[in-house]
């Protein structure tokens, strides 16, 4: 069977940019197109796509298409399904391939069951090969890892980031094609109000940072003075956080504190849960504090490459083959004393490299962005 | 909002997350091995969906919120034994397989049958609710398809938060990239909301509401009808656990101030 794939993406935020998850997801369905010989195609989303063609102008695409309008500028299900529908069914394909966005994975779905086809998601890896299509994901919450085939089509696959090289190609002069799509009032019920995002200072969530920082509930129990001492945690860890441009992730233990009247850490929401009802967030590193490292928070670390755990626990979870290395130590003095040290070397710049801070990473972020347009 | 709603939560069943998971082959596709006599738990985001429909109801009158929940007979009712004393429900239970590896398009179609089928539905007080994804197949995409099936155009994933408006408008909160909340602003039901965490503690366990829900509950399960879902042509190549297993070097004789050294130069090693 002869396939043919469409790749979906839709504008960022800003407006003028394409999610860096994206490009990963369109490197995927260049290699997928390559190896199958199949022609691709790009459908594009957003309130303003003029500079998305000529961004992806030398990727290959057959052709190239786009959902323009006010209406399509905000991430909504209804208009995001029916803009997402009239790409594919001005172009008919048999395999479609979108980034794992938060808008794509509420909209997508639904646009499976419109056109007959089938949808699966998290995807880490999509291999052609024996005559058929296989995508690799996880299930129970990354405990087990499936391949997976289908007959059916459409076949959607969404991409989870982190998983596939970016596509870098230089700019041109791309056209495209408009695909006019005239919202009913029934698809307009829902209006996007705003984005609520915690202040920058006090924003710890962070996918670009390269170290992941788990807290787990030990912060907030009795130390070897027999008191709590939550208000020397937070300060370690914000300290901490500051100085090193980590990510904060939290145990279940410690975030769901916050709803049985415990002594808790201020800045540690749900948001920040790593683990089986958590995130699993991707970083090259992960540090874990004051957590036992049981398995169903170990599960959100599954992409999380090189790992360190500090427990006054030598038979803790981490040491069971899920750290690469484990300190038996109090994380409350240990952190004082690497804070003291990032502090030292942030002032003296020369005599080690500095770890990357959040604004680093942000700056680092642009640039690579502006590099990407500019080609 | 004079009428109140009527909510529908989708939720299933899944190993108590403490459990080993060894995957075995079997002629139906890959299921877990001991699958029947592994604890089971009520699936956890599709637990704060019910807790978070349970509250919206108690706040506005003439609300009822029904729990469709698809999983084998005996393991529905042993988790049901604990969850009936948490929150007021009717349960609507299909008798089939929970495992992550059965088809997200076969059961969507066999729970929006089961939606609809549910006597005096009124479509326009709908609001369905289920976790944005379950703990065993982890897709997120079995309520956008029922959505899809019942015509529900308006749908959030990731829903920390609902607040009915003076002008009985939802105000919805979704997770979206980079520990944010997108917020929207819906003009009401039909509506579906795919809850992430929300912001309730799990219940207390109240016997009185126990009591109350099992009159209902234990005809639900004798009624629950068998169900053989089919695969929808999706074949596994394979399934298997993760291969990697670290070799932990365990230090135990270094000094806070070592330690913190050495976790300084790995830091800043590229």
């Amino acid at each position: 069977m002869t396939e043919s794939i469409l790749f979906l993406a839709h504008v960022d935020e800003s407006g003028t940019a394409l999610p860096k998850i994206a490009f990963e997801a369109l490197g995927a369905a260049l290699e997928l197109a390559q190896r199958l010989g199949s022609p691709l195609d790009i459908g594009l989303i957003g309130e303003d796509i003029q500079f998305a063609p000529d961004l992806l102008a030398t990727a290959g695409a057959r052709r190239i298409l786009g959902v323009t309008g006010a209406d399509f500028a905000k991430p909504r299900f209804a208009s995001d399904a029916a803009a997402t529908e009239a790409v594919c069914r001005a172009t008919t394909p048999s395999l479609i391939l979108a980034p794992g966005t938060s808008r794509f994975l509420r909209a997508l779905p639904s646009l499976a069951q419109r056109l007959h086809g089938q949808v699966d998601t998290h995807i880490t890896s999509v291999e052609a090969g024996e005559g058929a299509i296989s995508a690799t994901r996880w299930f129970y919450r990354q405990r087990l890892e499936g391949v997976i085939q289908r007959d059916a089509r459409p076949w959607i696959l969404l991409v989870d980031s982190g998983c596939h090289e970016p596509w870098h190609g230089a700019p041109g002069r791309g056209k495209w094609e408009e695909v006019v799509v005239t919202l009913p009032p029934e698809a307009k019920r829902t209006m996007v109000v705003e984005i609520r995002a915690p202040r920058a200072d006090a924003q710890t969530i962070r996918p670009d940072a390269e170290l992941l920082f788990v807290a787990g509930a030990g912060w907030t129990k009795k130390q070897s003075d027999g008191k709590v001492h939550p208000e020397q945690a937070e300060t370690l860890i914000l300290d901490f956080l500051r100085a090193s441009g980590a990510s904060l992730g939290g145990s279940k233990s410690l975030v769901d504190q916050s709803g049985e009247s415990q002594a808790v850490l201020g800045f540690m929401t749900h948001m920040n849960q790593v683990g089986q009802t958590g995130a699993t967030p991707r970083h090259p590193k992960g540090l874990s504090t004051c957590c036992h490292g049981e398995e169903p928070h170990v599960v959100g670390w599954r992409f999380i490459n090189e790992r360190r755990a500090i427990n006054l626990d030598p038979n803790c979870g981490w040491a069971r083959g899920k750290a690469d290395v484990l300190y038996v130590a109090d994380a409350f003095q240990v952190m004082a004393r690497v804070n003291a040290l990032l502090g030292t070397r942030t002032a003296d710049p020369e005599q080690i490299e500095p770890v990357a801070s959040n604004k680093n990473l942000a700056t680092e972020a642009l640039e690579s962005e502006k590099v990407k347009q500019v080609g | 909002m004079s009428m109140g709603y009527q909510i529908v939560v989708c939720g299933s069943i899944v190993p108590d997350p403490l459990q080993t998971l060894e995957p075995i082959d079997t002629p139906a596709g890959p299921a877990l091995k001991n699958e029947m006599l592994l604890p089971a738990v009520l699936d956890p985001w599709a637990g704060h969906a019910l807790y978070e429909a349970a509250n919206l109801a108690s706040r506005v009158p003439g609300s009822k919120v029904w729990l469709v929940s698809l999983g084998a007979k005996a393991k529905l009712q042993q988790v049901m034994m604990t969850i009936a004393q948490k929150v007021s429900f009717e349960l609507l239970a299909i008798d089939g397989p929970a495992s992550g590896f059965v088809d997200a398009h076969s059961v969507a179609e066999i729970l929006a049958e089961a939606i609809t089928a549910i006597p005096c539905l009124d479509r326009s007080r709908l609001l369905l609710f289920g976790g944005w994804e379950s703990a065993s197949r982890g897709a997120g995409v079995t309520l956008q398809l029922i959505g899809e099936r019942l015509g529900i155009l308006d749908q959030f994933q990731g829903v920390d938060q609902v607040s009915v408006q003076a002008d009985g408008s939802l105000e919805i909160l979704e997770r979206i990239e980079s520990g944010r909340h997108q917020v929207s602003s819906c003009s009401g039901p039909p509506a579906l909301l795919g809850w992430a965490t929300g912001s309730l503690p799990e219940p207390r366990n109240n016997p009185q509401i126990g009591m109350v829900n099992m009159r209902t509950v234990m005809p639900a399960l004798q009624r629950a009808k068998p169900t053989t879902l089919g695969q929808n042509a999706l074949r596994y190549r394979s399934v298997s656990p993760p291969k990697q297993q670290r070799q932990t070097r365990v230090v135990k004789d270094l000094s806070a101030d070592e330690v913190a050294g050495e976790i300084v130069e790995w830091i800043a090693r590229k």
